[in-house]
């Protein structure tokens, strides 16, 4: 993938992402003011498609997102670049998305 | 500031030989610049001490140096601005370019990534038949004139902390080179040049740190150059 595509995808997933932990980080603060359990926090995000679609994206955008930065940080730091950095952080990145997906869909089903 | 006879100021040279500073007293003088006080310990103090100068007016870029941990054009740089209220002077070579001899880095890396992100003027193949129109007032043309007074100091390479971390990177000077040249419609090489600077290692690698554009001594903005660049490889936009 060339360096420009990276670049626009590292972008457009900080946007995604920025939004997401806004509306994260709200629902947390009114979920705990309002003095919910985890129980009840769970009652009311099981079975809605719009919570595992908002999850979904979060963890994709983390998991595009934070990979092309760590590519920057190994290369600037750690002299780690090519083929075999970028396979590893693909692998990465693979990790990032299937275990953000796992945690979405425990808050769904 | 006053020129009083005897009054001395302590400047610490680094020396490459033993590979530390080495101090001097010089005659302070009124409006010394970082480069007369350079000049004076070679001329009257060691005649051994290596470093490099050419038009001393800020013109031909060969005289920067780092001062007081800060990278400056010397002959333009006055010492009381460099070290305010009489402190001592600390002169060093320039960061991120290797050392030749104690003032003195070799500026052929600078030079070689001048012309890998293309940083020169390709005419085109096909000729037209008439001149190229350049209206001076096109944004395109702005553009171009913004970055086109560099002298090649390297100040900017040196003030860069992503050229001291990653040695393959283009850096700041050959970037804003290379965007006044895609702003020039009597060039022949756009595609070749957007080529080379969107390359690993070029423009997308800058994190906009801005210590270029705040160090260059002719106010320059490479930055600002590289985000258009930027812009221009990844979007297509232009000026
Ligand atoms: S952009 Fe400024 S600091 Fe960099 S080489 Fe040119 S004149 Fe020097
Ligand atoms: S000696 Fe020419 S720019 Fe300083």
């Amino acid at each position: 993938m060339s360096e420009a595509r990276l670049f626009l995808l590292q972008r457009g997933s900080a946007a995604v992402l920025g939004l997401c932990v806004a509306v994260h980080l709200v629902t947390l603060v009114l979920a705990v003011q309002a003095g919910l359990s985890a129980e009840a926090i769970l009652g009311r995000t099981r079975g809605q498609f719009g919570w595992l679609v908002f999850y979904g994206l979060f963890a994709a955008a983390a998991a595009v997102h934070a990979p092309i930065g760590l590519r920057a940080v190994l290369r600037e730091t750690a002299g780690w670049k090519g083929q075999g950095a970028d396979l590893a952080l693909l692998a990465f990145g693979a990790l990032l998305l299937a275990a953000g997906w796992r945690a979405a869909w425990a808050v769904f089903a | 500031m006053s020129a009083d006879a005897g009054e001395t100021l302590t400047a610490r040279i680094w020396r490459s030989g033993p590979g530390r500073f080495q101090d001097f007293r010089v005659p302070r003088r009124a409006n010394q610049t970082v480069l007369d006080v350079v000049t004076w310990i070679q001329r009257r103090l060691d005649p051994t001490l290596g470093y490099r100068f050419a038009c001393r007016v800020g013109m031909c870029g060969s005289c920067a140096m780092t001062v007081n941990g800060v990278p400056r054009w010397t002959c333009r740089t006055r010492v009381e601005r460099a070290a305010p209220g009489g402190e001592a002077l600390e002169i060093a070579p320039l960061r991120n370019l290797p050392p030749i001899k104690d003032l003195a880095v070799d500026m052929t890396p600078l030079f070689e990534r001048w012309q890998k992100a293309l940083g020169r003027f390709v005419p085109p193949v096909e000729q037209g038949n008439d001149f190229v129109v350049v209206p001076p007032a096109t944004p395109a043309r702005r553009a171009a004139d913004a970055g086109i007074e560099c002298i090649g100091c390297g100040v900017c390479h040196a003030a860069c902390d992503l050229a001291a971390a990653d040695v393959e990177y283009l850096g700041p000077a050959a970037l804003n080179r290379a965007w006044t040249l895609v702003n020039d419609a009597r060039d022949g090489a756009q595609l070749a040049r957007i080529a080379a600077v969107a390359a690993a290692g070029g423009a997308f690698a800058c994190h906009s740190h801005q210590n270029c554009q705040a160090h260059c001594p002719k106010g320059l903005n490479p930055t600002a150059a590289i985000s258009g660049l930027k812009r221009m490889a990844a979007l297509g936009s232009r000026p």
